[in-house]
């Protein structure tokens, strides 16, 4: 399998990025989802939004380089049994995971950074805030981050659905594609 | 909407104060003071036990309220204070927006906090019991404010001032919300450190 894209198939970079981001996506969704509601006295308190920092930064670099990537290769041309408004679908899709996923990092960022404090991650970078304790920032960062996960996870599904579809029912090669095929 | 539900919230108790004012005008004579939330000389702050380790400190950042004080007649002193539940400080964002969820303060549901005194008895020279009415996510019970007097008298810019200092230990169980069962037997019981100067109007 080549690395770079065709004008008909996504290569190895391409398809690794594709689901390296879906599993983080989907894992920071479930492990937020689990700690907001962890108790103070859990051992897991501090724990988990470490990892869910970590991991989601570490998302953010994964994403940039993937719009570089996509940007920088050819864009395989949608197989021809797409119908127009398949395409046209897809490709709002697209835009949308992009447009909310970058949304999630912002206001995450803006969560920790709200009044001041630095956020830490891996451990060893400490990304400092950009505002010193605007009124209402931290409460607005947090609701759009609640809301944006949310959207993103309906929109997965739809996303995994659509797939599903055309491999199963449209017996095209869709799916296919997208596992390096 | 919220915020216009506020607006006729303090609209509708500005009148019952006005009312009440002139009905008490002729029984009481104590002088009206306004808190001095806009220079910022007084403090609704609150420390709770850490793991009972150490005191974490904290305060309410927006609020507004009024007193009435005749040092001929302390016991007929008043006071009622509104306390904006949003406005939760505690020197770390995360902390506040955490502490701001349902799971605790729900501040978003229950944005309104309020004290509205009913008895004032004095202790000492410049001691006294306030009692009033505190109402914390939406559920009203009373409690019972130690009140020292820190001074008073006129300022250097033509005003004329009082101020106070609280103290009182609520168990917010009471209210609704179980302080021991979310972070540790410690944190059972909330201090309230209440610091306000009044503006005579």
């Amino acid at each position: 399998m080549r690395l770079g894209n065709t004008n008909d198939s996504y290569g190895l970079v391409a398809v690794l990025l594709h689901w390296v981001t879906a599993l983080a996506v989907v894992f920071l969704f479930a492990l937020g989802l689990w700690m907001v509601d962890l108790d103070y006295y859990n051992s897991w308190y501090q724990l988990a939004p470490n990892i869910h920092k970590s991991v989601g930064f570490v998302l953010v670099l994964a994403v940039l380089f993937r719009l570089f990537w996509r940007l920088s290769q050819l864009t395989p041309q949608s197989p021809a049994t797409h119908k127009a408004w398949e395409r046209m679908l897809a490709k709002l899709m697209h835009v949308f995971f992009y447009i909310a996923i970058i949304s999630m990092f912002f206001s995450g960022y803006f969560i920790t950074t709200g009044k001041g404090q630095a956020l830490h991650v891996l451990g060893f970078i400490s990304i400092p805030a950009v505002i010193d304790n605007m009124d209402n920032v931290k409460d607005i960062a947090s609701e759009v981050h609640e809301i944006s996960a949310y959207t993103i996870i309906v929109a997965v599904a739809l996303h995994a659905l659509a797939a599903i579809k055309h491999h199963f029912i449209d017996k095209d090669k869709t799916l296919a594609r997208m596992l390096g095929r | 909407m919220p915020k216009l539900i506020k607006k006729l919230i303090m609209l509708s108790s500005l009148f019952t104060l006005v009312c009440c004012g002139l009905f008490g005008a002729s029984a009481a004579s104590a002088d009206k003071y306004l808190i001095d939330t806009k220079g910022a000389h007084a403090f609704v702050q609150f420390r709770v036990k850490h793991l009972g380790f150490s005191w974490l400190y904290g305060r309410f950042n927006t609020f507004d309220g009024e007193f009435s004080y005749d040092p001929k007649k302390p016991e007929e002193s008043t006071i009622s204070v509104n306390v904006d539940v949003t406005s939760l400080d505690t020197n770390h964002a995360e902390r506040d927006v955490h502490l701001a969820a349902p799971k605790y303060l729900d501040s978003k549901k229950h944005s309104t906090a309020s004290f509205k005194s009913t008895a004032y008895k004095k202790t000492g020279d410049k001691t006294g019991e306030l009692t009033g009415d505190l109402t914390l996510f939406g559920v009203t019970k009373p409690i019972t404010i130690d009140v020292e007097h820190i001074g008073g008298g006129p300022d250097m810019w033509g005003g004329y001032r009082q101020g106070f200092e609280g103290k009182a230990t609520i168990t917010p169980k009471d209210w609704g919300l179980d302080m021991a069962a979310k972070l540790g037997p410690a944190a059972a019981q909330v201090e309230l450190m209440l610091s306000v100067e009044g503006i005579r109007q």
